[in-house]
């Protein structure tokens, strides 16, 4: 088999009604099909075909592509089902991370989704030339992670994730470069029926990329996705499967207690915090992996705010009798109760305070820390970034350092470490899992609103916390940093504000 | 066509005047109620009209057991709180109400659908679809595509697939869910007059015969007052109290 090409179980004894199954005549190019024209033949896999189509009464000239399932006579549920589902979960998909429907094909007359074509190759041509370059793997990454989360947060979780089901949109005038998932056959979205959770006796995914959890029928954890990008960085880092490809169910468990050759002894060039992530994704356990994508996008964004355990400078793999012990726990084990897709990501949240160190008042300081305290305490999974903007010049030199000498960059950094400081001992956690929740930064900006935005808009901040100016005239002179970052947002925004006494003058 | 399915309307006139509100926003062009107008609620000649009203006009509607029962009057088997609940429920509707209501059918077929109260397989046994087998059972036993059916008081969406392989799923309210012409589908709209998924909002659903998508729907109404009714007309407190807790 394939190693790429999802397992296709065997044909299920059939009972019940009969199969609604019906003769399908070969398409040919130049046929008209509920008003689409056959352009050009582009691909024949395992389980459709794809068509290039254009709209005959004319369209928006968006080029578009027709999928048609293959049916190989009699019934053939891995086909069906998984054309029944995308069917079903792309018409609600939207966003640039997905394409766009146009239409779907009944299956009464003749089953078909037209959508969006992208542009350009799937990220499978890559593999053949990894190794790949540090940086590109890290850009990559960010991307598909970026584009994951977008995905869970419409409800669903892909399952299917792999080098052919990643395209890109192409860039243009240095927009576009956004990475698209494609195929939703194996997929599942939380507000409508699985039409796979029963059909299959055999683990469905495709082998190397599989999830453990997805081996023991789990479908509807967010990280079974985050699990599959692991094995994809760990690929195009290293030029090896970290699991292999195995064919057999009994080899597809491996991955519950084999932990795989660390990345670095593989590929030296690979930074300890980039083995962290990559090692943290592949975990076995869900709950060992990121909480959600968007924090995993953070951390490849965001390399030295990662925090560092033990896998960061693992040199091999575990001994026998470790992965022995592994192996008697796994046996028999089932897999726990998990979040589903929506509860997994409202509870990761990545939460963005931005502390005006340098001006704000003490009390102005004491009360955002309260607030943010109170979020971190409803919020298990949230993930803190703490920010300080140092301002520049747009034009001209700039003062890096104090009069006395000393750095501005660093200077700010103390002030906001210890400003976070209560609040990282109020979560009373082991010193390596604190350093992963909260973490703090300086930006240099000549404009502080533009520069929380972006970062919030980069890092698929979920909530934005700040402070805003207490005195009136202040506001008035130089603008309120909060207003606009309120108003521009594509988050919530909590814009905090010192009591003050009823007389104050404001 | 767009329908709206409404079920076991219990006499609770508050909850079905809330959701004819929001049906009037969903562009419905035919009613179809799946029986149980009447029992546990104080109003039942109130709703009995207006599914009257909706029939004359075209609307389907169904018998369910307790419009049954209402009919023939309380009989010696029933539990006491069933039989104090059946006797004052007769005494309330004139002789067409009791009509109207004896003359409806168990069952009414529509292109493709199946309506009918309680399942497909032995509608005039009132047996419930508590589960996946049941539903496989009655889907079986019907070859409309879809079924709609009422008596489970909790929403619910079962199907079953060409290789015989069934599901069942809870549906999020507000979502419209394709209903894949490959497959024969279980559609409980849960109840518009007596909620027991620890929801005390009304229940129904709504469905497009030509996009197949079929939407649940939960619409909150004044439950205090429908049960501050139930208390006032004497009947068992049990049966205020649920309409409040949903359950």
């Amino acid at each position: 088999m394939d190693a790429d090409s999802p397992l296709a179980p065997p044909a299920a004894p059939a009972f019940g009604p009969a199969p609604a199954t019906h003769p399908l005549a070969p398409l040919s190019a130049g046929q008209v099909i509920d008003g689409f024209r056959l352009e050009e033949h582009l691909h024949r896999g395992g389980m459709a075909q794809l068509w290039r189509v254009s709209a005959v009464d004319g369209n928006d000239g968006t080029p578009l592509i027709m999928k048609v399932p293959r049916i190989k006579g009699g019934e053939d549920p891995a086909s069906i089902v998984g054309f029944e589902v995308e069917q079903m979960i792309l018409p609600k998909l939207a966003g640039v991370h997905v394409p766009h429907f146009v239409a779907k094909g009944d299956f009464t007359q003749r089953p078909y989704i037209v959508m969006e074509r992208i542009a350009g190759n799937s990220l499978k041509a890559r593999f053949d030339a990894a190794p790949l370059p540090v940086d590109e793997v890290v850009d990559i990454g960010i991307r598909v992670a970026t584009a994951l989360h977008d995905l869970h947060r419409q409800h669903v979780v892909h399952l299917d994730v792999k080098p052919s089901n990643i395209l890109f949109r192409p860039r243009v005038d240095g927009k576009g470069g956004e990475a698209v998932l494609v195929d939703f056959g194996l997929s599942r979205h939380d507000h409508l029926p699985d039409l796979l959770d029963e059909e299959f006796e055999l683990p469905m995914g495709t082998s190397p990329y599989m999830s453990p959890e997805q081996v023991q029928f789990v479908r509807n954890d967010p990280r079974s996705d985050l699990f599959a990008l692991g094995v994809m960085l760990y690929h195009l880092l290293t030029g090896e499967r970290p699991f292999g490809a195995p064919v057999s169910v009994r080899g597809l468990r491996e991955r519950l207690y084999r932990d795989p050759v660390p990345p670095r002894a593989l590929r030296s060039e690979c930074p300890p915090w980039l083995q962290e992530v990559i090692l943290r994704c592949v975990e076995p356990q869900p709950d060992r992996r990121p909480p959600s994508a968007a924090q995993l996008a953070f951390e490849l964004q965001n390399p030295a705010e990662v925090a560092l355990t033990e896998r960061a400078t693992r040199r091999a793999r575990s001994g026998r009798m470790k992965v022995w012990g592994r192996w008697l726990s796994a046996l028999g084990a089932e897999p726990s109760a998990r979040a589903s897709v929506t509860v997994q990501v409202a509870r990761s949240p990545i939460l963005l305070v931005a502390v005006d160190v340098a001006n704000a008042k003490p009390e102005l300081m004491d009360a955002l820390r309260l607030t943010v305290q109170r979020l971190l305490q409803t919020e298990a999974g949230a993930r803190l970034a703490c920010v300080a903007v140092m301002k520049i010049n747009r034009i001209g030199m700039d003062e890096f350092t104090e009069p006395d000498g000393s750095s501005r960059h660093v200077n700010l950094l103390v002030q906001l470490k210890h400003w976070a400081r209560p609040l990282v001992q109020a979560l009373n956690l082991p010193a390596d899992v604190v350093a992963g929740r909260v973490t703090c930064q300086v930006l240099h900006a000549p404009d502080a609103a533009g520069a929380i935005l972006d970062y919030a808009h980069k890092n698929q901040v979920d909530h934005i916390v700040m402070g805003a100016r207490s005195s009136g005239m202040l506001r008035r002179y130089l603008g309120s940093v909060s207003a606009q970052v309120a108003a521009q947002a594509e988050c919530s925004v909590t814009v905090v504000r010192q009591s003050a006494p009823s007389d104050a003058d404001t | 066509m767009k329908l709206a399915i409404i079920t076991d309307l219990h006499a609770n006139r508050e909850a079905v005047e809330a959701v004819f509100a929001h049906a009037q926003t969903q562009s419905i062009e035919r009613y179809v109620f799946l029986g149980d107008f009447v029992g546990y609620g104080a109003d039942p000649g109130w709703v009995v009209d207006r599914v009257r009203e909706h029939v004359e006009r075209g609307a389907v509607a169904v018998k369910g057991n307790h419009d049954a029962a209402a009919v023939m009057g309380a009989q010696p088997t029933m539990v006491p709180d069933a039989r104090a609940v059946v006797t004052w429920t007769h005494g309330q509707l004139d002789a067409e109400q009791l009509a109207f209501l004896a003359a409806l059918p168990l069952t009414a077929v529509e292109d493709d659908r199946l309506y009918v109260h309680a399942n497909a397989f032995a509608p005039a046994e009132w047996g419930y679809i508590h589960g996946r087998l049941d539903a496989v059972r009655s889907m079986q036993a019907t070859a409309c595509r879809l079924t709609f059916c009422g008596h489970v008081h909790e929403p619910q969406l079962y199907h079953l697939s060409a290789t015989g392989k069934a599901g069942e799923f809870a549906p999020t309210p507000g979502v419209a869910i394709p209903l894949s012409a490959q497959r024969h589908w279980l559609v409980v709209p849960g109840s518009a007059g007596q909620p027991r998924d620890n929801n005390p909002a009304a229940a129904y659903a709504t469905f497009n015969t030509v996009s197949n998508d079929l939407c649940f729907h939960r619409i909150p109404y004044d439950h205090d007052a429908a049960a501050a009714k139930v208390l006032a007309a004497g009947l068992p407190v049990r049966l205020a109290q649920r309409l409040q807790d949903g359950c």
